[in-house]
């Protein structure tokens, strides 16, 4: 069988954002970048699933600008086999991200799509789902356990507990924090990921609609909680609580 | 423009979710018809029917929508869609599994985690872990939005809306619902919760974890919560988490037990009316965003706060 897994080039999670000062956008220019921890989560689930005998090969994509490369590259010293990169400058949005998985994936006709259950900067959470709707395939998001045979189960995190759900193949799983704890990739495997194959697609290729649905009018920072106090006792933390805040 | 709101609810009882997300369709305007699709759930339909603000319960009630699975509700919602300019559900586990399937369907934009409503087509919404708050203008002809919660208050009236049953659709074939593992807490639950007691890893095990929180929590009426450290390290169960990729949550009070302070987790937190910090460490970034703060080791801490609690 064959896996595709989608990886996504983020702002690194240590990273906190300013905004520019026009509030036009977020200010990224020399800012670490790193593929998105989720995603990061869901090339180790496919590489597992590859060690386990249950899969025959990985195909990484990502879509974006020039450097989404350095990410597919990364995934590729993971594990993964072979990477698509559709290139575009463009603003992609949740939806497009989507149409354009899916073209991918009737392209490649995997079995199975992972990626992960949110990325790191604009934090939709929507990608997965939406993709899994535009291909009709069934979905199981925020994957905390993955059991893979002629179909997949899925284990759920779910408000209050776990949800686990059986979906016929094709389908679609994001991965949440818990499905597993991606590896170190060793200096070797990064060596020998640049000369495993890389193929360009432009999005007029898959003839998608990319075109931005939403027109972000304003970014701003939260105004900042203003530190407080300390004291010193907790009787003193108690006094204050009834008598100041209110909320004893 | 009429806006419909889909339930979360267990079959039995509607969710306070429900509530917030109702609130946010107020905000924007309009009639409010709530749909409820689940199995045997005419005691959530009366619920939803008697919140304030609601004109009209359309109710699925059929097995292939007993659990909520993302393919039958994401298509029962998007063949109900037409004559609404908003689809709105809370942004929970429940709303985040299907709502986007939702948006695709009917190829139009999703817009997560929306705090506030600046006009029936502008919304707020953080991004970048509550790091920034992004204004954006949807073109779309439905708006699909989920709500962020604890941004809205639910309506504290009542109402006495109309019950309407409409017809289930077909199973979509390619998922089932194997099973289910509920923890059943003696406590509120986080995501409303007036009082919230949180641990990091400081606290250094499970046991102790439990030991220093449990009686803590049930003294105070709270409901507990973790840092991601905390729930990686095995203190508390995943659903504890506060945080970016946690629970969101606002309760009026928010105790931050050996909590460091880590942009994910204040993220979650953050808009907590009052936010006490107890860490040995006084450089701790938790203290930047706590009204009050005691520098000092939790383990005598607690103790004592527990005393200073019993005298009242």
């Amino acid at each position: 069988m064959k896996v595709l897994v989608a990886v996504k080039r983020v702002v690194d999670y240590n990273v906190q954002v300013r905004v520019k000062s026009d509030g036009s956008d977020v200010d990224i220019a020399n800012v670490k970048m790193s593929m998105n921890p989720f995603d990061e989560i869901a090339v180790e689930e496919a590489v597992r699933l590859k060690e386990a005998g249950k899969v025959a090969e990985i195909v990484a994509v990502s879509l974006g600008v020039k450097q989404c490369e350095e990410t597919l590259r990364t995934a590729l010293a993971m594990g993964a086999d072979r990477a698509v990169h559709v290139e575009t400058d463009a603003e992609l949005q949740p939806l497009a991200v989507a149409k354009l998985l899916a073209a991918v994936a009737r392209r490649e006709q995997p079995g199975l799509l992972l990626l992960g259950k949110q990325a790191i900067d604009d934090d939709a959470n929507q990608t997965g789902q939406m993709v899994s709707a535009l291909l009709g395939w069934g979905l199981g998001s925020a994957a905390s356990r993955v059991e893979l045979s002629d179909s997949v189960t899925v284990t759920r995190e779910v408000d209050g507990g776990a949800q686990t759900v059986k979906l016929t193949l094709p389908a679609v799983v994001t991965a949440d924090l818990r499905l597993n704890e991606p590896r170190f990739v060793k200096l070797p495997n990064i060596m020998a990921a640049k000369k495993k194959p890389l193929e360009k697609l432009t999005v007029a290729e898959l003839g998608v609609d990319i075109a931005p649905r939403l027109k972000t009018l304003k970014l701003a920072e939260p105004s900042p909680r203003k530190a407080g106090i300390k004291v010193a006792t907790a009787a003193e933390l108690v006094a204050k609580l009834k008598n100041e805040a209110k909320v004893l | 423009m009429a806006i419909l709101v889909i339930a979360e609810h267990d079959n039995l009882n509607l969710k306070a979710s429900t509530l917030n997300t109702v609130a946010a369709a107020r905000a924007i305007g309009g009639e409010v018809d709530v749909l409820v699709a689940g199995l045997d759930c005419q005691d959530v339909a009366r619920a939803a029917a008697a919140v304030e603000g609601v004109a009209r319960v359309r109710v699925a009630d059929a097995a292939i929508y007993a659990h909520g699975l993302a393919e039958n509700l994401a298509a029962l919602a998007v063949s109900l869609a037409a004559g609404y300019s908003h689809i709105l559900a809370p942004a929970t586990t429940f709303g985040k599994n299907f709502l986007p399937r939702v948006a695709a369907l009917l190829d139009v934009a999703q817009i997560s985690d929306v705090v506030a409503v600046e006009a029936a087509d502008t919304f707020v919404h953080p991004i970048y872990a509550g790091n920034v708050m992004a204004t954006v203008q949807s073109s779309d002809p439905v708006k699909v939005i989920s709500v962020r919660t604890t941004a809205f208050d639910a309506p504290s009236g009542t109402g006495a809306a109309i019950l309407e049953p409409v017809a289930a659709g077909g199973d979509s074939g390619v998922s089932e619902f194997v099973s289910e593992a509920l923890i059943k807490l003696d406590r509120p639950e986080l995501a409303n919760a007036r009082v919230i007691v949180s641990g990091g890893r400081a606290l250094g095990s499970a046991e102790q974890f439990h030991a220093v929180l449990d009686p803590l929590a049930d003294r105070l009426g709270a409901a507990i919560g973790a840092t991601r450290a905390a729930v990686d390290a095995g203190y508390a169960p995943n659903d504890y988490q506060v945080g970016q990729t946690g629970k969101v949550v606002a309760p009026e009070l928010y105790l931050a037990l050996g909590i460091s302070g880590a942009i994910q987790h204040v993220a979650g937190m953050k808009d907590s009316k009052v936010i006490v910090a107890i860490n040995k460490d006084e450089d701790a970034p938790i203290f930047q965003v706590a009204d009050y703060g005691i520098v000092g080791d939790l383990f005598t801490i607690v103790p004592e706060l527990m005393a200073e609690l019993g005298q009242a």
